[in-house]
């Protein structure tokens, strides 16, 4: 019988390795997903693996769908290693472009680039004050945060369907639900002539620093992390619990709504009900697969990016349903949990009955010995 | 009068739906367990069972298809966060985040089917009595067995051997370890049992409730399940009345989009949403009223020293 044993310390080497595994595992389910479909495997995982590194073009266009989910995963990692279960990410995404989008569309010919500063800066407070309410009911009222987070996306998903459908409404939109394209001054600098990837990719690399720095080199990013791994320990040391449910909540709330802000003003230039892409959602995934540290989730960013233009490459070329970057986003996140269990515990091979009480002594002192020796 | 007794009928329907997957969450959590995945499990389940029905004709079957489909899931989450230690939180949220995925490619080819007309159900003789008989005696027969199973999950947990066995696992489970009891075991079976209502939920929201097949049709069903359990402080009475006040609170918005009010249809969309987070507010202010009727493992990971 298989038995699980605990390890007398974490182990680094598998906590490394357990994305990797999982990635494995995932890719071994998704072969045999093609093969059940009737599809060429090889060229299955080619197009989700290969095709998005293949051209220039690709590879923007893989930073371009990387740049939201890093940003977004950067403040949910902080929110689960502070322990608060932030899972609406989706709709502090909706508000930041609502918020951004509303700033944008107040300027005219005459409004300068620096425009776009406001627009950001906008997108910040958005997904801030939706990520503030949740943080607001928790701190107040003791609220559930996980299930105060995902109503508010619901509800974000419908403001932005009022506003759409409502008094935003492009007048010469042949009544389509979008708002008016845009100015070009509000619109995220590119990077590059020709390419969709943008500014935000910068941004989203210096917060990846900035975040490894608060986590690992402030006195702030300690108290939070001790508040998440041991709360009677953090409020021993008189750590405030209260300061780590805002700072957490305001933080992801403030990235999801930048996130927001650099695709409504950014690829998108305008708003429409397609604002919401999952985004919020899978970034879930990357902040764990990136195991909820800012340079993983650089990794992990561009990995769930691959999924996403794989989906849409196994859409137009395989003819399956674009959803499957669900189904292997969450394929992915549920192996990576169960091969996580490798980080504390090894898997011993034991007899399925009890041996005789003798030779048990035996195989618990062989045990102990080994465990030191390890 | 007469949309009055439309809209209380409607209520009973549209709480009904609720009810299975709040009682289903009950059970796992008087077990001690949170599954977060009810959304992802109600949705897989919707597909199963719309697909069952349309191969089938049978709404029966396809109930059972949808709640075998949810104890599945269910098993694969239960066997991870109970044999392999893994956080409540974190997987109940790959299975929501699985099952959206998994349902909306499996469901592509279900979303052109369409089921054919059922004949009503009506209770004989109650049914003719003017208003109420309408309103309450032509509903489909899941109604008045959610009503059922409500007294009888009543009864188990409060009046079985059984039952108490479930809550003390709930409350502690070194203790029912201590024992003798096959916590883990128990556990595993309390979220199967758990998954396979959320199924049948699932699958009379897209048999019976809408009915048809649309990615991401529960929209949001599943949390505002889980929200219920809280609600109710863990009794199954209370989430039976927390499902038809919600129902009542879906329907209410139907009702006045259909009544012509001048308020965006946006708005009125958002009300159960913004409904779950008032009555969390209210239930949740008093933090020591919580913890007292919460089971006092929930969420917390039991791994039996061998």
């Amino acid at each position: 019988m298989l038995k699980l044993e605990a390890r007398p310390d974490a182990s680094k080497t598998m906590s490394v390795m357990s994305p990797v595994i999982a990635l494995a595992i995932t890719v071994v389910i998704g072969t045999i997903l093609f093969m059940m479909l009737g599809k060429d495997p090889v060229r299955g995982l080619y197009v989700f693996f290969v095709e998005p590194l293949k051209s220039v073009y690709a590879l923007t266009e893989l930073a371009v769908k990387a740049t939201p989910l890093i940003l977004i995963a950067l403040g949910l990692a902080v929110c689960f290693r502070s322990n608060v279960w932030n899972i609406g990410a989706e709709g502090q995404f909706i508000v930041g472009g609502i918020a951004a989008a509303g700033v944008a569309m107040t300027a005219d010919k005459e409004t300068g680039r620096w425009i776009v500063a406001l627009v950001l800066l906008a997108g910040v407070f958005g997904g801030m004050a939706w990520a503030g309410i949740v943080a607001f009911l928790r701190d107040r009222f003791n609220a559930n945060e996980i299930l105060v987070s995902l109503m508010l996306v619901y509800v974000a998903d419908q403001f932005l369907g009022y506003m759409v459908y409502g008094p935003w409404k492009d007048p010469a939109g042949f009544n389509f639900p979008q708002t008016i394209t845009f100015l070009k001054s509000t619109n995220v600098p590119k990077l590059f002539t020709g390419f969709r990837v943008n500014i935000g990719l910068i941004i989203a690399l210096l917060a990846v620093a900035a975040f490894w720095v608060l986590l690992f080199r402030t006195y702030a990013g300690f108290q939070l992390q001790v508040g998440g791994l041991a709360p009677a320990a953090a409020r021993y040391a008189g750590f405030s619990s209260r300061r780590a449910l805002w700072t957490a909540l305001l933080l992801s709330g403030g990235m999801a709504g930048l996130a927001g802000a650099l695709e409504v003003a950014g690829p998108l230039g305008q708003l429409t009900p397609y604002v919401p892409a999952g985004y919020g959602f899978a970034a879930i995934i990357v902040a764990y697969v990136g195991r909820l540290h800012p340079v993983g989730i650089v990794f992990s960013g561009v990995l769930m990016s691959m999924f996403y233009i794989g989906g849409e490459l196994a859409q137009s070329r395989l003819g399956l349903p674009k959803s499957l970057t669900g189904v292997f986003q969450g394929l992915l996140l549920f192996t990576l949990l169960a091969c996580d269990t490798l980080i504390h515990y090894r898997i011993r091979w034991q007899a399925a009955r009890p041996a005789p009480k003798t030779t048990s002594i035996v195989a618990s002192a062989n045990t102990a010995t080994t465990g030191k020796g390890a | 009068m007469e949309s009055f007794a439309l809209l209380l009928a409607a209520t009973l329907n549209a709480g009904t739906v609720l009810a299975f997957a709040a009682l289903g969450l009950l059970i796992n959590e008087r077990a001690g367990i949170v599954n977060l995945g009810a959304e992802g499990m109600m949705l897989v389940a919707a597909v199963a069972g719309y697909a069952t029905a349309v191969h089938t004709g049978s709404d029966w079957i396809a109930f059972a298809g949808g709640a075998a489909a949810g104890a599945l899931l269910a098993a694969a989450f239960g066997v991870l966060v109970i044999w392999l230690n893994t956080n409540q939180y974190a997987t109940g949220l790959a299975l929501s985040l699985f099952g959206a995925g998994f349902s909306a490619f499996v469901g592509i080819r279900y979303t052109q089917e369409k089921l054919t007309e059922r004949p009503r159900f009506e209770v004989p003789y109650l049914s003719d009595i003017p208003f109420i008989g309408p309103a309450l005696f032509k509903q489909h027969p899941m109604v008045y067995i959610a009503i059922a199973l409500t007294v009888a999950l009543a009864w188990f947990l409060y009046r079985s051997r059984a039952g108490l066995v479930l809550r003390s696992i709930g409350e502690s489970p070194e203790s029912a370890h201590a024992l003798g009891y096959p916590v883990r075991r128990i556990r595993l079976m309390a979220v199967m049992v758990g998954g396979a209502l959320c199924g049948v939920s699932g699958a009379y929201i897209s048999v019976v409730y809408t009915p048809l097949w649309v990615e991401g049709m529960v929209a949001g069903k599943g949390w505002i399940a889980l929200a219920l359990t809280t609600f109710a402080t863990w009794r199954p009475a209370r989430v039976l009345l927390g499902a038809y006040l919600f129902g009542g609170v879906t329907m209410l918005q139907f009702h006045l989009q259909g009544e012509g009010v001048q308020i965006p249809s946006q708005f009125l969309t958002m009300m159960p949403y913004l409904a779950t987070i008032v009555v969390l507010v209210l239930i949740s202010r008093n933090a020591t009223f919580i913890r007292v009727n919460m089971p006092a493992s929930i969420g917390k990971p039991f791994f039996p020293g061998s």
